[in-house]
């Protein structure tokens, strides 16, 4: 089924056709205590002390948070804070490389996920830190517990990666495929789902083709080709592409019977069940016409941004900024010290002509953002109000469904910065519902 | 034309004492001191006293339940006139000031990165607390100059949002505006001001501005009480505001001033 409203912009997939490389261990790596959606998680090493590689550097605090864990072997030279790819400077554990690149003790290997239960496949991947790696960052064990009045009764995999430039799930499906379908069995597993889906875009056939060949005979899973269309790896709407279900207002996947996980998730969950390996490396697409030699690296998670570019030929001089993520929804970086998180599923460095400068300019009422919405929502009319401060209106014009997809800035022929005025909104949205509440 | 004329003086006639009628029999008690508080406020309608406009205060007033002093803009002048109308004395209290605790313009403060999106400081904290280094300083879009609706702030060509002090009337639109938490309504005969709201650490807040308080305390001891550090930032404590101005060459890195706000104190 097609969703409505939807943009197509350039893809620019020019790094397609590169395979993964693995970058080389670095000196040194800073890992943020917050890469997930949630409670940021509470150190249990000291400065000074030694890890190992896999070794946990933080517990959660509490359900909706998962641990970090050391990207290589070496000593903690500090816990402080540390420029963050949200855009200030957040806590993080610095640590210095030993090169040996000592894999710690206490990993436990599960081996087979067919022979194990369901509870204890859901410990495991919480222990491993495993978040959705599509750029949500939220917990992955919260997501596979679904409350009892709200079964599941489909599992969704999304290899539609729709942002423009990236490339990252593209070729983790076309190298990993066997990987990735094992994690697909995996999670339904924990479910308990009977329905398995597959969701790629049409530009990238081969990686639907390579999922089919490699997914295991006792997972049965349907194999789907979508259009290709921003946003389709939206959560939901990829739902309503493969099975016509519509997520109500305000509601999750889980409301409709639904679950979807990132490609890279999958591969993730395999390798912390079948090896123990928490999710300490992610495969990350390094593009745009700033850096020197485009790539898609294999990458561990707290690799300063600075190494990662060093290592692709430095930035070329006519760069103007960097993002991560893609250039919909990604978020520019203020700073090459930040490291690259668990959802960091692009490096995008790009030259002045390519970025739009909002001008804030007037709303013509042209209403292209209306028919660009994939949510059905009237952006002119909410963007006025929220300049305008009415934030109490917005709720009626439902601006909590905005999914900031950008689809509607991306189409605005007055350069409005839809998207900021709508995050603000629903900011103030809040502080005024709770306020009421408390009232 | 001798009926037309008849007729319309006898609708005429007849809805006159039909509104007559209705206006003594529906006519609501108002309290003719509400009236004359409503000649006395300032007709702002700013919100300052915490009610809806001038009206509302004024019926507030009437029926003991808003203080005689509660216009801030009014000032002492005013709280006097009203307490006349309501037969009772009040207590005059001191005239407050709006001040931004911030003065690290441009030129003292550097930008981590280029903004380009809605002029509104509100707006530009959500991007990582916004451009600036320094977490707490004015961002210098103008939201308090938004709220202000006496034209007491102005912004400065280095990007720092001043408050007019003869202009302010305290009603503390701009301090609920700030999404820093820099502005506060200061004693108008203080003048010794801590012009910085950056509760960094010393190395982190010098780096983050030219003229931050890097809570060394050294003001602290010299005043002896009024000024106490908290968070690495020194703050004025305004029921004993310290007099002793030498207080300020104490400071390293000139983030203690002297503002005048009003007529002073001694």
């Amino acid at each position: 089924m097609r969703f409505q409203g939807g943009v197509h912009p350039n893809y620019h997939k020019e790094t397609a056709g590169l395979a993964v490389e693995t970058l080389p261990l670095m000196a040194r790596y800073a890992v943020p205590l917050a890469q997930h959606l949630g409670a940021p998680g509470t150190p249990i090493v000291a400065k000074g002390q030694r890890v190992a590689k896999g070794e946990p550097l933080a517990t959660p605090a509490g359900f909706v948070s998962v641990p970090v864990h050391a990207p290589t072997s070496g000593t903690v030279k500090a816990i402080k804070d540390w420029p963050h790819p949200l855009g200030r400077n957040l806590p993080a554990i610095e640590i210095e490389a030993d090169g040996e690149d000592r894999l710690w003790e206490g990993l436990a290997p599960l081996g087979d996920w067919r022979r194990l239960e369901p509870a204890a496949l859901r410990d495991a991947l919480k222990n491993a830190g495993l978040v959705g790696m599509g750029g949500a960052t939220f917990p992955t064990h919260v997501k596979l517990s679904p409350p009892a009045e709200k079964p599941i009764d489909t599992f969704i995999l999304n290899g539609a990666e729709c942002e423009p430039y990236l490339t990252s799930d593209h070729r983790v499906m076309l190298e990993q495929a066997a990987a990735v379908m094992e994690g697909v069995g995996l999670m339904a597993r924990v479910l308990g789902v009977k329905r398995v889906v597959v969701g790629v875009e049409a530009n990238k056939p081969d990686a639907l083709a390579a999922l089919r060949a490699g997914c295991p005979a006792d997972v049965a899973a349907e194999f789907v080709l979508l259009e290709a269309k921003y946003p389709q790896g939206s959560e939901k709407h990829m739902i309503y592409a493969l099975t016509g279900r519509s997520v109500p207002t305000g509601g999750l996947p889980m409301d409709v019977g639904c679950l979807v996980q990132n490609v890279g998730t999958a591969v993730a969950a395999w390798a912390a069940v079948q090896a123990g390996t928490p999710l300490i490396e992610r495969v990350t697409t390094v593009t745009g016409e700033g850096i020197a030699r485009p790539a898609n690296l294999r990458v561990r998670v707290g690799t300063l941004l600075a190494d990662v570019i060093a290592h692709c030929g430095g930035l070329r001089p006519q760069v103007a900024k960097v993002i991560f993520g893609g250039p919909m929804m990604g978020l520019g970086q203020f700073s090459l010290e930040v490291p690259v998180i668990k959802g960091t599923s692009g490096i995008l460095c790009l030259p002045a002509e390519r970025l739009s400068q909002f001008l804030a300019d007037p709303c013509i009422r042209c209403g292209a953002c209306v028919e660009a919405c994939p949510m059905g929502l009237v952006p002119s009319a909410m963007g006025v109000l929220a300049e305008r401060n009415r934030f109490a209106d917005l709720a009626d014009y439902r601006v909590g469904d905005c999914i900031e997809c950008g689809s509607c800035a991306y189409v605005c022929p007055s350069f409005r910065p839809l998207v900021q005025l709508f995050r603000r909104g629903k900011a103030e949205l809040k502080v005024l519902q709770s306020k009421r509440g408390a009232a | 034309m001798l009926v037309a004329t008849t007729v319309l003086a006898g609708l005429g006639l007849i809805s006159g004492l039909g509104l007559g009628w209705a206006a003594r029999f529906f006519a609501v008690e108002t309290d003719p001191r509400r009236e004359a508080l409503l000649d006395l406020l300032p007709g702002a309608n700013c919100g300052g006293c915490g009610y809806a406009g001038c009206s509302d205060f004024a019926g507030a007033v009437v029926k003991d339940k808003a203080a005689l002093d509660g216009c801030p803009v009014g000032g002492a002048a005013t709280a006097q006139a009203v307490a006349g109308v309501m037969g009772q004395t009040v207590e005059l209290k001191e005239r407050r000031v709006a001040l931004v605790h911030c003065q690290g313009g441009s030129d003292l403060a550097p930008r981590r990165f280029l903004y380009n999106g809605m002029a509104s400081c509100a707006s530009a904290t959500q991007l990582g607390g916004g451009d600036k280094l320094c977490v707490q300083g004015c961002l210098g879009l103008g939201d308090c100059q938004e709220v202000c609706s006496f034209g007491a702030i102005e912004m400065l060509a280095s990007g720092i949002a001043r408050v007019i002090p003869e202009r302010c009337t305290a009603c503390g639109n701009c301090v609920a505006a700030c999404p820093k938490g820099i502005i506060e309504l200061v004693p108008e005969s203080a003048r010794i001001h801590v012009l910085c709201g950056n509760t960094d650490k010393g190395p982190q807040a010098r780096k983050a501005c030219q003229v931050a308080c890097i809570g060394c305390k050294k003001c602290e001891k010299a005043a002896a009480g009024g000024i106490a550090v908290t968070d690495w930032l020194a703050r004025v404590d305004y029921a004993l505001a310290p007099v002793d101005e030498t207080l300020i060459d104490q400071c390293p890195n000139g983030s203690i001033r002297i503002v005048e706000l009003g007529p002073t104190r001694h």
